[in-house]
């Protein structure tokens, strides 16, 4: 861990997402206390009022401060990135646990499930999932969740079948230690680098699918502060009222831009090749 | 492995479709809907079959080139899709022609000056390209174009070959969009494949016995780092895909993607079910393909 953090202070682009991520995620969590109002609280007499010292982001069409409805965005946008990317990569991480390990027929049941769910572009997938459910923020995170879910299944399996070969698990099975126990306490541990750096790369995209899902009125529904809907509904009218889009567009392309140097860096960091 | 796969996607997509909540002849006619209009849609669309059978009825149907009909529309569903996807087909080309341009070079040339400043610029470039999804640069692009230069994307579609002045017009400002958001993944691949070639020892060979730089980059690196380039552009071309439907909604272009769309806020489920098959058989096809040229490039390579 030590060794972790000494590495992550000298990487200063790294160092520089992390600090990013880290104050998306405060926003995120202190929303009540960091927002002046409320995300649907309306001043109806200060409706498209360009950035001033009582709204620093302006407000949009039914007088919303958007400073306060980009902060509440950015906590949709981490409940959406941490439990979509949570079950993503919770059933990734079983089916890849179970087709590595046991191999075989179950392993090739998984796998070609797992192509099928490959085989659409991945928005495409979310778009006709959430069209099953309806839409609405949960069904979106499951949606992304489904979405994310071969990409663990593949990372994690492809891990499995190499930490597999190693003596200390053939050593574990000669000696007649259970599956389950290999699986939980030798395999999994030694797995865990490539499996952290995909949650990181998985919560920008998850953070992304989720505010396009928005973006085309099928992921969070108004008036909930999401950052999709936020640039959806601002189209009409952006050309008087410019602020209305920019500061939703920066606050995503920030977020994700902090995670994917995040990720970047801790790809490097972990990677024992690069050590 | 691809015709499991293609049969894998069209259960998968006929399944999704018949577990939505609710009767789908009431969504489609509306709670007004007479007992006898819900019976009659449900005998038209076979909706009354046991589910093996429909599934069996459309899979035999899109084998000979029938999709069915629209459920809110009555048009046939594969000549809409063929119509549609040449503007999508057209978009996506442009927008991966015009990914490539800016990507492979600038790729090379951050490999090729690996750790100064000018690597260091088109490394953040590229993760910012990456990181900007393509809803927020198109809305922004317009924005600024329409502020700075009061123009406005021109809607609708014209053929290339009715009129391809107006055709390049239209399609151009959405493919720039696409192909930069395609860019940055793609540069990032050429960089860190031509700085993994760059160490091996044929490349230390090739520079020993005089070659010139330009030929150790573009005859021996190059052509050697294409395998993971081709990996990342075919992912990358599904990408482009499913962005189509959410950049042909902001420009209004008829495309596959608004099909889609449109489908599925109208609950459309014949036409969702036909393009999505379409378009996840265009995806593998292409992966298809990508596979068919790693072994042009690396004869080592053979499909038996």
């Amino acid at each position: 861990m030590k060794s972790f953090w000494k590495r992550l202070k000298n990487d200063k682009v790294g160092l520089i997402g992390c600090i990013g991520v880290l104050l998306v995620v405060i926003f995120g969590l202190l929303a009540p206390a960091i927002a002046p109002y409320r995300p649907e609280q309306m001043f109806t007499e200060h409706t498209m009022q360009s950035p001033n010292g009582k709204f620093i982001f302006g407000t949009d069409e039914f007088g919303r401060d958007i400073f306060t409805r980009i902060v509440y965005g950015a906590k949709v946008s981490l409940q959406v990135g941490l439990i979509a990317v949570g079950i993503g990569a919770i059933g990734g991480l079983v089916f890849g646990l179970i087709a590595g390990y046991f191999q075989g027929i179950v392993d090739q049941v998984i796998m070609r499930v797992m192509d099928v769910l490959f085989a659409f572009p991945d928005i495409l997938l979310a778009l006709t999932i959430v069209a099953v459910l309806g839409p609405s923020l949960t069904n979106t995170m499951i949606a992304i969740g489904i979405v994310f879910m071969p990409v663990f299944t593949r990372i994690v399996r492809g891990s499995v079948i190499s930490v597999k070969e190693n003596e200390y698990i053939t050593n574990a099975v000669a000696i007649g230690v259970s599956p389950f126990t290999i699986i939980f306490r030798h395999i999994t541990p030694n797995i865990m680098a490539p499996f952290i750096v995909q949650v990181t790369l998985g919560l920008s995209g998850a953070i992304l699918t989720e505010a396009a899902l928005s973006f085309l009125g099928l992921g969070v529904q108004p008036p909930n502060p999401s950052w999709g809907v936020m640039l959806n509904a601002s189209r009409t009218y952006m050309e008087f009222a410019p602020w209305t889009i920019l500061f939703p567009a920066g606050a995503i392309v920030f977020t994700i831009f902090c995670f994917n140097l995040f990720g970047d860096s801790l790809r490097d960091i972990l990677d024992p090749q690069l050590k | 492995m691809l015709i499991p796969v293609l049969f894998g996607v069209s259960l998968f997509i006929f399944f999704v479709m018949r577990v939505v909540p609710g009767d789908v002849a009431q969504t489609i006619l509306g709670t007004d809907a007479t007992p006898a209009s819900l019976k009659q849609l449900r005998e038209n669309f076979g909706l009354d079959l046991p589910l093996y059978q429909q599934y069996l009825n459309w899979m035999g149907g899109v084998l000979t080139g029938d999709f069915g009909e629209s459920m809110r529309t009555g048009k046939a569903v594969l000549p809409d899709i063929l119509n549609r996807f040449k503007l999508t087909f057209e978009l996506t080309l442009i927008a991966a022609v015009i990914s490539w341009i800016i990507s492979i070079p600038l790729g090379i040339i951050a490999a090729t000056k690996r750790n100064s400043k000018t690597d260091f610029s088109l490394r953040v470039v590229s993760l910012l390209g990456v990181s900007v999804p393509t809803f927020a640069l198109a809305t922004v692009l317009i924005l600024i174009l329409s502020l700075f230069f009061s123009y406005s994307p021109p809607v609708g579609y014209v053929g290339f070959f009715e009129n391809p002045i107006k055709n390049l017009e239209i399609i151009i400002l959405p493919a720039i969009v696409l192909g930069t958001s395609m860019a940055g993944a793609v540069m990032r691949m050429t960089r860190s494949s031509i700085l993994e070639i760059l160490r091996q020892d044929f490349i230390r060979t090739i520079r020993a016995k005089g070659a010139k730089e330009k030929v150790v980059i573009f005859q021996h690196a190059l052509k050697n780092a294409m395998i993971p380039i081709l990996t990342i552009i075919g992912l990358q071309i599904g990408t482009l895909l499913g962005g189509t439907v959410i950049i042909e909604q902001i420009f209004s272009l008829p495309g596959l993607g608004q099909l889609v769309l449109t489908a599925i806020t109208q609950r459309d489920f014949v036409v969702v079910q036909g393009a999505v098959l379409f378009i996840a058989f265009i995806f593998v096809m292409i992966n298809l393909l990508v596979d068919v040229l790693y072994s042009y490039l690396d004869p080592r390579i053979s499909y038996k």
